[in-house]
């Protein structure tokens, strides 16, 4: 029986560890990477909400978004590869014409 | 101590690893060799016949080669991964096995002993997911040895495999529908009280048999791998015991693949005939020739695909990719809905 | 501590230790095979939590065909693994860590009061029958929408991977 404090402790220092990646990370795709990350630290939240409550609403959700990381992967990855074909780098700070 | 090694506890399921791994690793060492004896029978030569009789010590022979031999590993290449890829391919490859059952039932010295490693609800789902970890040995091992064929032909290689992987996956989608469960002993017991799934779901058979010859890198999909366009493809760079890793892992999937046709489409361990005299006999007796029926089919299928092999000449890699996508997998989906409305009207 | 709260502790080692190296390795291969072992962390943190159909599609679909995704455009945008590091100076590192943390905090709050897992759990909870039977009911409209996003990224995809035709 694991109790569900430890699922949300885990979970939070989990999607903590996403969001400094996100906001550190130069290349695109490493800052994709640990947008996953926190993407499965809610996602491990609702299963463990799931279990703890006794239905199986949390682990169709966590199905659904299973489905959206998917389609935002390939999306996100096409993205990336069209940009690299431009400007010839993933590096993010280089990736700034809109800046003023 | 017999009742610790064939009890239900880690120790007894630890030993029933052991002898599982023990003897598909013979297996996949002896298929070895007979796909050099079918060879050279099909090219009207002898195969192997030197180490023992009609060559049958030829894999240990194999295996002390490998370990004797000198392991290069490029200057160049990236420690870390080329190391981890043949050990991942392997352990993929071997993994798949916990839950195939062998017999339906196994009464050892007085004791019923269940016949599968893990008897998961989610059954044929563990052989799905392990499968498609089993790409990354190959990626890994392409990008890892710096080299530009293992490169191509890694890239080559895994794109095949997860194109093949989904009209795989959706052509046992049916036999699941007709069948109502995931776990491979329900989907025999099945067949045992109807007829065999090769029967009602013969498009579905073939997809699977054409995408199991392509997840496994077999001819006539090996272009990834075949000596005259990439060298060697992914194991280019590779020597000694960890090329011995990947040939093993190839050989393992193919074991893997001929168990799969066997339970979800042959009828696993069942013959007509046979289950009428086995009523009369003891469970134990019962249980060992079920067994060897269903080792006799696994037999078969080896057989074709090392018949295959040697018959068929290569597909292009476009040709290979089309085929994927273009005819099985809208086979596969056609295959589903057709199922699902013979299901419907309460035919199947 | 059962067997079931061992495991889970230690592959919470694991998913953290690889989370770890997903955020801080230099090397964006290295990072994409860590994300895969995490992937796989999270399919067993699954397992551990009744979810068994859910543990195998973790595996299969993310670890097994996104990650795969992932690692082709990898290996192709930077063949050499020469990699990229951190994209900001030591002092900002330190505040968005000190941030996180804060966070981290602010989530741990919840913990007293969370709820206990109930005992009694339905009969086949967890497993392809149960989801497949809610998928194709009570979130019927969901699935279909799921399936259309699917279809669009799909085709977003293609096109936007396609090279540019020169003129």
């Amino acid at each position: 029986m694991i109790p569900f404090s430890s699922v949300l402790l885990v979970s939070a220092v989990l999607f903590a560890l996403g969001l400094v990646g996100v906001l550190t990370r130069r290349s695109a795709l490493t800052i994709f990477m640990s947008v996953e990350l926190m993407l499965n630290a809610a996602t491990l939240v609702f299963v463990g909400a799931s279990r703890a409550l006794g239905t199986m609403d949390g682990q169709l959700f966590a199905f659904f978004v299973m489905t959206v990381a998917a389609a935002e992967a390939a999306v996100g990855l096409a993205i990336v590869i069209a940009l690299f074909r431009r400007r010839r780098t993933t590096d993010m700070d280089q990736v700034s014409l809109l800046k003023w | 101590m017999i009742d610790l090694l064939l009890g239900a506890g880690l120790v007894g399921v630890l030993f029933k690893i052991a002898l599982v791994l023990g003897v598909i690793m013979t297996v996949v060492g002896h298929v070895v060799l007979a796909e050099r004896k079918v060879a050279g029978w099909m090219q009207d030569r002898v195969g192997p016949n030197r180490v023992g009789p009609w060559g049958m010590l030829q894999p240990l022979a194999d295996g002390i080669k490998f370990i004797f031999k000198e392991e290069i590993v490029p200057e160049a290449a990236h420690k870390a991964t080329y190391v981890l890829a043949p050990i991942l391919a392997l352990t993929a490859a071997l993994t798949t096995f916990a839950v195939v059952p062998f017999s339906d039932r196994l009464v050892v010295l007085g004791r019923e002993v269940a016949p599968i490693i893990a008897d998961l609800d989610i059954g044929i789902l563990w052989i799905f997911a392990v499968a498609s970890l089993g790409v990354y040995g190959i990626v890994l091992a392409g990008w890892s040895s710096n080299s530009k064929y293992a490169l191509m032909g890694g890239l080559r290689s895994s794109a095949q495999m997860i194109s093949y992987e989904l009209s795989m996956t959706l052509s046992v989608v049916g036999v699941l529908m007709v069948t109502g469960s995931l776990r491979l002993a329900d989907i025999v017991s099945h067949q045992t009280a109807g007829v065999w799934n090769v029967l009602v779901q013969p498009v579905g058979f073939l997809v699977f048999l054409t995408s199991a010859f392509a997840e496994t890198n077999r001819l006539p999909f090996d272009l990834p791998e075949a000596e005259p366009e990439l060298v060697a493809g992914y194991h280019t760079e590779y020597s000694s015991m960890k090329f011995l890793l990947f040939y093993m892992a190839e050989y393992a999937h193919i074991v893997l693949a001929s168990s799969l046709m066997t339970l979800l489409f042959f009828g696993g361990w069942h013959l007509p005939f046979v289950e009428g005299m086995l009523a009369s006999f003891s469970p134990g007796i019962a249980g060992l020739v079920h067994f060897l029926i269903f080792f006799g089919k696994v037999c078969f299928f080896m057989f074709l695909y090392i018949w295959v092999r040697w018959t068929l000449p290569r597909f292009r890699y476009d040709q290979l990719m089309r085929l994927g996508w273009k005819v099985m997998l809208p086979l596969a989906l056609a295959n589903v809905a057709w199922t699902a409305a013979l299901i419907l009207w309460g035919i199947a | 501590m059962s067997a079931r709260e061992l495991v889970f502790w230690a592959d919470a080692i694991v998913a953290v230790m690889s989370a770890f190296v997903v955020v801080l390795h230099r090397n964006a291969v290295v990072c994409a095979l860590a994300l895969v072992m995490h992937l796989c962390a999270i399919a067993v943190f699954f397992l551990l939590l009744d979810a068994a159909f859910l543990f195998a599609v973790q595996v299969i679909l993310y670890a097994g065909a996104i990650m795969v995704l992932f690692l082709f455009v990898v290996m192709l945008l930077d063949p050499e693994g020469r990699g990229m590091g951190i994209r900001v100076g030591r002092v900002q590192l330190g505040l968005t860590i000190v941030g996180a943390s804060l966070l981290l905090m602010g989530m741990a709050r919840a913990l007293p009061s969370a709820m206990d897992p109930s005992p009694a759990l339905p009969e086949g909870f967890g497993g392809a029958h149960s989801v497949g039977r809610l998928l194709f009911t009570d979130y019927l409209f969901p699935f279909e929408l799921a399936s259309i996003l699917l279809l669009v990224a799909m085709i977003g995809a293609i096109h936007m991977g396609r090279k540019e035709v020169e003129r």
